[in-house]
């Protein structure tokens, strides 16, 4: 089995959150990067799938040089190898083309997200891989199961879930639930330094979006506090002045 | 030229994140002084696609084929593509729900088009189609500038609200060509808790952490949730410590909500929380710790004990009912 999970390089999520120029960038000083959390959880999954010399795990990243430290600790967690795609990611539908353009000829049985990145919050690129394919596309995945040829995932939705059965190759983005994320070990993050890295060029295409600005959400008020005796103050407030009930 | 929507059912009905997409795609239909259609897959009886009228559509595409009865967003994206390229619509409107989210990247490729997924407000019309969504998980929002010649956009539940706006609507069938391998991936079961508040759709949410101790205090959590007729909600460390299930995780790598009103209960109200709440409406924070972060970014505040706390105000939320 191969297995090809994308990961993203954000930043940790304890970062607070600013812009620079005039808030068209966003401010890298001091941040820290982590791969995605959900990410993470796909790349778990995979190496679990994989365990025991049941198959391979290929990590890409679409990033610059700057992501390299990322990509070794999805190394140290247990890829086998990977794939850097040397190009700034534009946004998800660059991305998505990017890693479609590698992966079409590779024969991947699957390719794993996260349910989203944690600073774009897209959600798209493992349904537009999937579309560039023109293989399913199961998203916001919970859990996973392969059994030969075929695979049984089951899938959020609102208030519910949906069980999906999907046979031959898919995308599926994971969130919480699918794998406990795997924490690397000393002899994994030895051994990331060796793993192969390899750096592709990015092919071209036409770009659909842009981020022109960035706003902040605009601070509250100050909190009006009721006392704890007076619970029917705070639901005449909620009723009246909020109009929320 | 001309708007596009795509109306999600579930189980035959349309529920009020798909009137909000109608309303919103009305909106940029007026914008651009063109018509809104709408297009339906899956069987809906002619009496709710009427409802869609209220909201601004002229027309409604009804695609009720067999082999499309439960979503497959393969094909489903397919339909909607040959819908809008049949309808000449350079602009595509859906929910940014589950299946939204599943199904827009997809429509989006397709059409060779930009994508604003999470959209919270109308795009601009200064020529730019600029449209803001959110982003860094609540702690920002992007202005992002679709440049492509057809467009996306995938609505945020709760942020543009449901505007009543007649109109004649007519109802036409609509035959898609569907290939094969677009079918690929089979619903097997649909499980809906269907006496339950979604979340993600919700306009009032209870939501509780670690201060409760422990799973067996959320009765008075269901209890509080039930008579407001909101849906439960909890912090990381209680789906993590399998407290509640993952789907009620709201936070940063949980889910984003934006109620009209949140109520945190023993939440101390950690960034990567805050990042997932911060776009609700009215927040209300109860919690014995005054110097908690949470009240900084609260509009109402009880400074107590939840186990004191939450009996009061369900004894309180009675009587306001009485």
């Amino acid at each position: 089995m191969k297995i090809l999970v994308c990961i993203s390089n954000v930043p940790d999520t304890t970062t607070k959150i600013t812009f620079t120029n005039d808030n068209t960038e966003f401010n890298t000083a001091g941040v820290q990067y982590i791969v995605n959390p959900y990410d993470e959880i796909a790349l778990s999954k995979a190496i679990e799938l994989t365990e025991g010399g049941k198959g391979t795990v290929t990590v890409i990243n679409v990033g610059e040089a700057s992501n390299d430290p990322t990509i070794r600790k999805a190394l140290a967690i247990g890829a086998d190898d990977a794939v850097r795609v040397n190009a700034a990611p534009r946004d998800a539908y660059f991305v998505a083309k990017q890693i479609a353009e590698y992966a079409k000829d590779k024969d991947f049985d699957i390719i794993l997200t996260g349910r989203e990145s944690i600073d774009y919050n897209g959600n798209q690129v493992a349904a537009m891989v999937g579309e560039f394919l023109d293989i399913p596309s199961i998203s916001i995945i919970k859990k996973l199961t392969v059994d030969g040829d075929s695979a049984t995932l089951e899938r959020e939705i609102e208030g519910g879930k949906e069980v999906v059965t999907v046979s031959g190759k898919f995308v599926a983005s994971c969130a919480e639930g699918v794998a406990e994320p795997k924490i690397p070990n000393m002899r994994g993050i030895m051994s990331a330094r060796t793993k192969p890295l390899n750096v592709i060029e990015a092919v071209s295409i036409e770009e659909v979006s842009k981020v022109t600005k960035y706003e902040t959400p605009a601070p509250r008020g100050q909190v009006k506090l009721v006392s704890a005796d007076q619970t029917e103050q705070l639901i005449s407030l909620l009723h009246s002045e909020a109009k929320v009930i | 030229m001309s708007v596009l929507v795509y109306v999600e059912q579930a189980e035959g009905k349309f529920k009020k994140s798909v009137y909000e997409a109608v309303s919103y795609a009305k909106a940029i239909a007026d914008q651009q002084s063109t018509n809104l259609t709408a297009i339906s897959i899956g069987n809906v009886a002619d009496s709710e696609l009427k409802e869609l009228g209220k909201y601004g559509a002229s027309k409604v595409l009804n695609v009720s084929t067999d082999q499309l009865k439960t979503f497959v967003n393969q094909a489903y994206a397919s339909v909607i593509a040959n819908a809008a390229e049949k309808e000449s619509a350079d602009v595509v409107v859906l929910s940014n729900s589950f299946s939204g989210k599943g199904l827009a990247p997809r429509i989006a490729v397709k059409l060779k088009a930009g994508l604003a997924d999470g959209a919270v407000e109308l795009p601009t019309t200064d020529g730019k189609f600029a449209v803001k969504k959110t982003a860094f998980s609540g702690k920002a929002f992007a202005i992002t500038e679709l440049t492509s010649a057809n467009k996306v956009i995938a609505l945020n539940p709760n942020a543009f609200g449901v505007k009543e706006n007649a109109t004649d609507i007519a109802i036409e069938n609509f035959t898609a060509d569907v290939k094969q391998s677009d079918l690929g991936a089979v619903i097997k079961e649909i499980v809906r808790a269907t006496d339950k508040v979604s979340l993600p759709d919700a306009e009032l949410v209870v939501s509780a952490g670690r201060g409760l101790k422990g799973p067996e205090n959320w009765g008075m959590i269901e209890e509080l949730a039930n008579l407001l007729g909101a849906a439960t909600a909890c912090s990381k460390p209680v789906s993590d410590a399998d407290w509640r299930p993952h789907s009620e995780h709201v936070g940063q790598t949980g889910i984003s909500i934006s109620p009209n009103l949140y109520i945190a209960i023993g939440i101390s109200g950690a960034i990567q929380h805050l990042a997932g709440v911060s776009s609700s409406k009215v927040i209300v924070v109860i919690n014995k710790d005054p110097e908690a972060p949470f009240f900084k970014v609260a509009d109402y505040g009880i400074v107590g004990d939840a186990f004191e706390v939450v009996p009061k105000l369900i004894e309180a939320l009675k009587a306001h009912k009485a």
